[in-house]
């Protein structure tokens, strides 16, 4: 450390007395009362045994440096004497610290206390949170309920006035959260139907029956992952870029600009991103879809000894007319769930910026979890469909 | 222009100061000083490169060319351990307060107090509600996140914050901007009290006029990728065409003759 700032840190150190002389109590306080020393003359101060209806002196006129820190245990010093029913002469302050000294005692007139943070029993505060979280998911249901009403009436009058729909944005959009996710949902889709092979051959085997890995892999990718998968990392990458985005918005009071300016936030910032991924989901699925399929043929071909010929011909076998579909046909609905979650929870942001990280993680989280639900749900109505 | 006159030690000394950003030339050979005591307050046109001057001082823009001294040691060259020590020593208030979103005021308050000293827990929640009240904020906006707080109320919790550490200099960036007249008239007086009663030295940025008339001792005008500095009068009758216009339009005159009645 350099000298010059040793110096400043290290001024002299504060010093504290308390004696008695003709029936009179004489506390000296002396040297540095700063905020860098104010642990030790804290300490030396609850250690001091204060006199009792006495008549006390405060002589200051040693202290040569003083700050806040320092003049307000000053200040708290003299008060606790005073309680204890002391005669209080404070005397002997340089003139210099008069100014602080008389601006901290007008501050605080009354003695500073911080307001406790509200506190309940442990039982009634759990309680009264269940209640609290069961309250706001039930006001997250209906305003998201709510927003699907005002986002389908937009939509209907879109439908009446098609050439108010916002094309360049639409499209703007369709290559943000389609071509642009091309590289991760085809590398991952990729590498799932590695492991889905890999995984089911090592089952299959035991019965000889390695070539029916192609099978598994043809109702597992097309049915379920394939789609699913795409859902989740559109979930994860464009629905929180949705919030995200409109969040930030909020806070800098564009969405209120837009409004005054006459338009419609739903019609300029929600239709275009619902539109988008309306589309690309589905043909980001297909891509999946074909690059699960390359990723398992890959490694039948490497680690089965399954060629690819022999592979598409066990493919045609395998697929029925509706195992492409029946994966493709969720795939719209989940894209309304993204972007619905995504632009709703951007929505709620307030003015807080903190507020737009929050909500970002919960509508990552939200879509996830009603994009996997409604899976589950397809799931029981083609089980009841029979198909 | 003026400003050699012997005035004690300098805190601040700023010498060919050159920043750029891209090919805009925003300081180029800027010179500066600031002495103890003294308020001084720096004014000039949108995109001058005010608050640019102010985060090259503290040390959050690193200068292309020049030097910048504060306490007599390079900010741009000092070690880890010595900035540190540096920054206890200066509290700055960011336009908008820069409070912690997360933390209540008075967390935020007593952030720099926890940070850098060693202090019984009593002791810290007794000095952070001192400041709150210091910085003429009602008791129960100590428990209240910054987002449940007004404009100006944030501003008072970021100045609390910035002087929780009682610092040598306080930086103040635009510190009534967004606040109505009254508020920020009110924001002037503390910041002048505070000045005269701790001996701060005051780097002040604004456009406003009544504040420079109520705190600052010096101004600092940024034209032509300069300061041209000196006292109010004579900043005031320097004839550089924006300097002029400055203190000579509507707004300035206005000012002044408020200054002329009270004073």
């Amino acid at each position: 450390m350099s000298t010059k700032l040793k110096a400043a840190v290290a001024a002299d150190a504060p010093r504290l007395s308390l004696t008695e002389k003709d029936g009179a109590s004489f506390l000296c306080a002396g040297g540095a009362w700063t905020v860098n020393v104010a642990a030790e003359l804290d300490g030396r101060l609850s250690r001091l045994s204060l006199p009792s209806g006495e008549s006390v002196v405060l002589d200051l006129s040693a202290i040569d440096s003083l700050d806040t820190a320092g003049a307000w245990l000053l200040l708290r010093t003299e008060r606790a004497l005073l309680r204890r029913g002391n005669r209080v002469e404070t005397r002997g302050l340089s003139p210099v610290f008069a100014p602080l000294l008389a601006q901290l005692r007008a501050a605080s007139a009354q003695a500073p206390v911080l307001p406790e943070r509200e506190g309940a029993p442990a039982v009634a505060a759990f309680l009264a949170r269940i209640g609290e979280m069961t309250l706001a998911l039930l006001g997250r249901g209906l305003g998201m309920i709510g927003f699907l009403g005002l986002v389908a009436a937009t939509g209907l009058s879109l439908l009446r006035h098609p050439r108010r729909l916002r094309l360049t944005a639409t499209i703007a959009q369709m290559e943000q959260t389609g071509v642009n996710a091309l590289p991760i949902v085809g590398l991952l889709s990729f590498l799932i139907g590695i492991v889905i092979a890999y995984q089911g051959s090592d089952q299959l085997r035991r019965f000889g029956a390695e070539i029916y890995t192609v099978n598994l892999l043809a109702v597992g990718i097309l049915r379920e992952l394939g789609v699913l998968m795409t859902a989740i990392i559109i979930a994860g990458r464009s629905g929180s870029a949705f919030t995200a985005q409109i969040g930030t918005m909020r806070v800098t009071q564009e969405i209120d600009a837009l409004h005054t300016i006459g338009l419609d936030p739903i019609e300029v910032l929600v239709m275009p991103r619902l539109l988008a991924l309306f589309v690309t989901l589905p043909l980001l699925t297909l891509f999946a879809d074909f690059m699960g399929l390359l990723g398992g043929s890959f490694l039948s071909a490497i680690a089965l000894g399954i060629p690819a010929q022999e592979f598409m011909s066990q493919l045609r076998l395998a697929l029925s007319p509706w195992t492409l579909w029946i994966g493709l046909i969720k795939a719209p609905f989940f894209a309304v769930i993204i972007a619905l979650i995504g632009c709703y929870e951007g929505f709620q942001v307030s003015r807080s910026a903190e507020s737009v990280g929050r909500l970002t993680t919960l509508s990552v989280v939200e879509a996830i979890f009603l994009v996997i639900v409604l899976d589950a749900a397809f799931s029981v109505l083609f089980a009841v469909l029979k198909i | 222009m003026s400003g050699r006159k012997t005035r004690g030690e300098r805190v601040i000394r700023v010498r060919g100061l050159v920043n750029r950003f891209g090919a805009e030339t925003v300081h180029d050979g800027l010179d500066l000083d600031v002495f103890r005591g003294e308020a001084l307050g720096v004014v000039g046109g949108s995109g001058s490169g005010k608050s640019v001057l102010l985060r090259t001082i503290i040390g959050l823009n690193r200068p292309e060319k020049g030097t910048v001294e504060v306490f007599g040691e390079d900010v741009y060259r000092i070690s880890e351990r010595e900035r540190h020590e540096l920054e206890k020593r200066w509290g700055v208030l960011f336009q908008d307060g820069a409070l912690f979103s997360s933390l209540t005021v008075a967390e935020n308050v007593a952030v720099p107090l926890v940070e850098h000293l060693r202090l019984p827990e009593p002791l810290i929640a007794e000095i952070v509600a001192f400041k709150i009240r210091l910085a003429r904020l009602p008791a129960d906006a100590a428990t209240k996140f910054p987002a449940q707080l007004s404009g100006g109320m944030r501003k008072r919790a970021g100045l609390a914050r910035a002087l929780a550490l009682d610092p040598e200099i306080l930086f103040l960036d635009e510190p009534t901007s967004g606040l109505d007249p009254i508020a920020a008239s009110e924001l002037d007086s503390l910041i002048r009290d505070l000045k005269s009663s701790l001996g701060l030295s005051v780097f002040l940025v604004t456009h406003d006029l009544d504040s420079l008339f109520a705190i600052c001792d010096r101004i600092a005008v940024l034209v032509d990728k300069r300061v041209r500095v000196g006292t109010l009068d004579e900043v005031s009758r320097d004839d550089h065409p924006w300097t002029h216009s400055y203190f000579h339009g509507p707004r300035g005159r206005a000012a002044e003759l408020q200054k002329a009645q009270i004073g």
